[in-house]
């Protein structure tokens, strides 16, 4: 009843074409946007922050790059992992060895070491096609787990490339607080955010769409694949570079190698096929469902046991959690296997229909 | 030159293992086309399985034998698998039928987890060992030779020669009984398979339970080298490249790939590794797959890949 486009009549090509046609929508995120950066911050304990909301626009802005590759060029990826550590060891180099370095621009270059090291691997890819680049690209997640373990230069010499970083500046305010953290992790999402949708929705978007639906037949057309395909690599590494670099630097704040595992590889590709290929929104659906889904487990478990009065030792609970989230995985690819945004697309219609189905 | 063929005979046997392994992920691919990344999760549950059981069993029945223990665990623990296969089929391969398939690789990466909590749930956490009375003791080859012989770990040699007797057996079920040709008409096409009246619900369920078996001797294998432990499950990962390099959908892929890769991986790790700070094995397997793959993206063996558009 409320969401409706009648009578909003498009006069200009501007305005047909904007990224959120509908008047309604607009207002949504406009308000959402500022509830994000005004209100949240205020109202937000710290534990809510640091445990839930900056994990998931960290990861909300990985899952966006898996996205690039996997959802719109279609080039199953299982080496994001790879590319996060490689943005975060980059940007660590780079703030580190260069005195004086600002946080944002040492950021942006280590999302440029990613994206070197993306086309690097990305390179298999023009000849290797489907399940067998899945795999092809593993060859890059154990790659940089091992690089960053064994040559030590990358990571200063230190015993089993464990760095930290302290002391994070932006434009000469300190990010301290967990409130300054969240502000600046939600800027650099919506702004990496809308630079993607941008892209995705301009002429190179339209390759990359083209090749993942069927490469044969968009070179026939004339799309090169090469250029598309290395530059959905290109892309989607440096969103997952300056991802990995947040996750690092912001997130974390001192880590190892293995903060950057297979396991963590796994986790964004159920980010964006739970959320949903091919669609930016997915990729924030994906990245909560995810990251609230071992919070929610953690605690509803104990107090379920503590129900049926039985006592389950912290071992048992990481066991219970895996067990649960393998299963709900499975569940969720079951009953919806184009993913949340799916979901949110089929609701939206029913409220545009509503009260009258057809 | 010997230690050089001690290096050869130590790539050989361990490419024999990841064969074993690499084999379930090919059987499950060839008739179901799944991807299959639970493979290691049930490596892992299938050696929980029958290690535990191998050490419940003489306490339950009082027979202090061995070779009893290890029997029954190993057929308690293939009738597990069993189930394990069958509950697959039912609760999640029948439900995605003719998904894409990223959506079935996550699946299987669904099942993984589930495995690896409720293996260690049901079984417990810790590092268990199974003990198939395998010998420890070194021999020694070719004494005349070479100066010293060849040292050969005899564990080694008789776990290849398992490995190597099941893939003949399993070739012979494929070639020679009902079963197996149905398996392959499943492989070659699944609609023409049902069209003459093979029931592919019941191949899959089939195809699992051998995948099963095929991880059961492989875990019981890794687990009375290593140790039944989380790690096992890096094995499968370990395979991966086993399985591209050979062609997703070749049987005798997996076996040469196995070995090119065993071999490949030991004499980079002692003739590169040096240069480069070693534990180099891990990642050189995928880049051998990798410049395999670049002249022939279909794997060594496996079926020519043809785009229409």
């Amino acid at each position: 009843m409320f969401y409706r486009e009648n009578g909003q009549f498009k006069t200009t090509y501007r305005a047909d074409q904007q990224v959120f046609p509908i008047l309604q929508d607009r207002v949504a995120i406009w308000a959402l946007l500022a509830a994000a950066f005004v209100v949240v911050p205020f109202l937000a304990s710290d534990y809510l922050m640091r445990a839930i909301l900056i994990p998931f626009l960290i990861m909300s802005l990985a899952a966006l790059g898996v996205n690039v590759l996997v959802g719109y060029c279609g080039q199953i990826s299982l080496g994001s992992g790879a590319f996060m550590a490689v943005g975060a060891y980059g940007a660590y180099n780079i703030f580190v060895r260069i005195p004086g370095m600002p946080l944002v621009p040492a950021l942006l270059l280590g999302g440029l070491c990613a994206t070197a090291f993306g086309i690097l691997f990305g390179l298999p890819s023009l000849r290797v096609k489907g399940l067998y680049l899945a795999v092809a690209t593993l060859a890059a997640q154990f790659f940089s787990d091992w690089m960053f373990l064994r040559i030590k230069w990358f990571t200063l010499d230190t015993p089993s490339g464990s760095v930290s970083v302290s002391n994070l500046q932006v434009f000469g305010l300190p990010i301290e607080s967990a409130a300054s953290r969240y502000v600046f992790c939600l800027a650099v999402l919506v702004v990496m955010a809308v630079l993607t949708k941008n892209l995705v929705r301009g002429a190179i978007g339209r390759e990359w769409m083209a090749i993942r639906d069927m490469d044969v037949a968009a070179a026939v057309i004339g799309i090169r694949p090469m250029h598309a395909k290395l530059s959905a690599f290109a892309v989607s590494s440096f969103i997952i570079g300056v991802a990995g670099a947040l996750w690092a630097f912001v997130y974390l704040g001192a880590w190892e190698p293995a903060a950057f595992s297979v396991d963590l590889s796994f986790r964004l590709l159920f980010m964006v096929i739970i959320g949903g290929l091919g669609s930016i929104m997915g990729s924030f659906f994906g990245a909560a469902f995810i990251i609230v889904l071992p919070v929610v487990l953690n605690q509803v478990l104990p107090a379920l046991a503590g129900l049926v009065g039985a006592e389950i030792s912290t071992v048992g609970i990481s066991h219970a959690e895996l067990m649960l989230f393998g299963g709900l995985i499975v569940w969720f690819l079951i009953v919806e296997p184009h993913g949340l945004a799916r979901l949110w697309s089929t609701g939206k219609q029913k409220l545009r229909t509503w009260p009258f189905p057809y | 030159m010997g230690f050089f063929l001690e290096t050869l005979f130590g790539g050989l046997m361990v490419g024999m293992l990841y064969s074993l392994v690499a084999l379930g992920f090919v059987l499950i691919f060839k008739a179901s086309g799944v991807f299959n990344f639970a493979q290691g999760a049930m490596v892992l549950f299938a050696a929980l399985a029958m290690a535990r059981f191998s050490e419940w069993i003489p306490q339950w029945t009082g027979i202090e034998s061995r070779w009893f223990a290890n029997v029954v665990a190993f057929v308690v623990a293939g009738l597990i698998m069993f189930a394990v296969a069958w509950l697959v089929e039912l609760l999640v391969l029948r439900h995605l039928v003719n998904q894409k398939g990223a959506t079935l690789l996550m699946a299987t990466l669904g099942i993984a987890y589930f495995l690896d909590g409720a293996g260690q749930t049901l079984f417990g956490s810790n590092i268990y060992k199974i003990d198939i009375g395998m010998p420890k003791d070194p021999i020694f080859l070719l004494e005349g030779m070479f100066q010293g012989g060849i040292l050969v770990n005899k564990e080694d040699l008789y776990a290849a020669l398992i490995a190597a007797t099941l893939v003949a057996a399993l070739s012979l079920f494929f070639q020679k009984t009902g079963i197996g040709r149905a398996l392959r008409a499943v492989a070659d096409d699944h609609q023409a398979a049902q069209s003459i009246g093979i029931p592919l619900t019941h191949i899959w369920v089939i195809v699992w339970c051998v995948a099963g078996v095929v991880a059961l001797v492989a875990g019981m294998i890794w687990g009375s080298k290593l140790g039944v432990q989380f790690s096992l499950t890096t094995v499968a990962l370990r395979a991966l490249p086993v399985v591209i390099l050979g062609g997703l959908t070749s049987v005798p892929g997996a076996i040469i790939g196995g070995l090119v890769i065993g071999v490949g991986e030991k004499l980079s790790e002692v003739y590169l590794g040096p240069f480069v700070g070693g534990g180099i094995e891990i990642w050189f397997a995928y880049v051998l797959a990798l410049v395999f793959l670049l002249f022939r993206p279909q794997g060594l063996f496996g079926e020519k890949i043809i785009d229409r558009v």
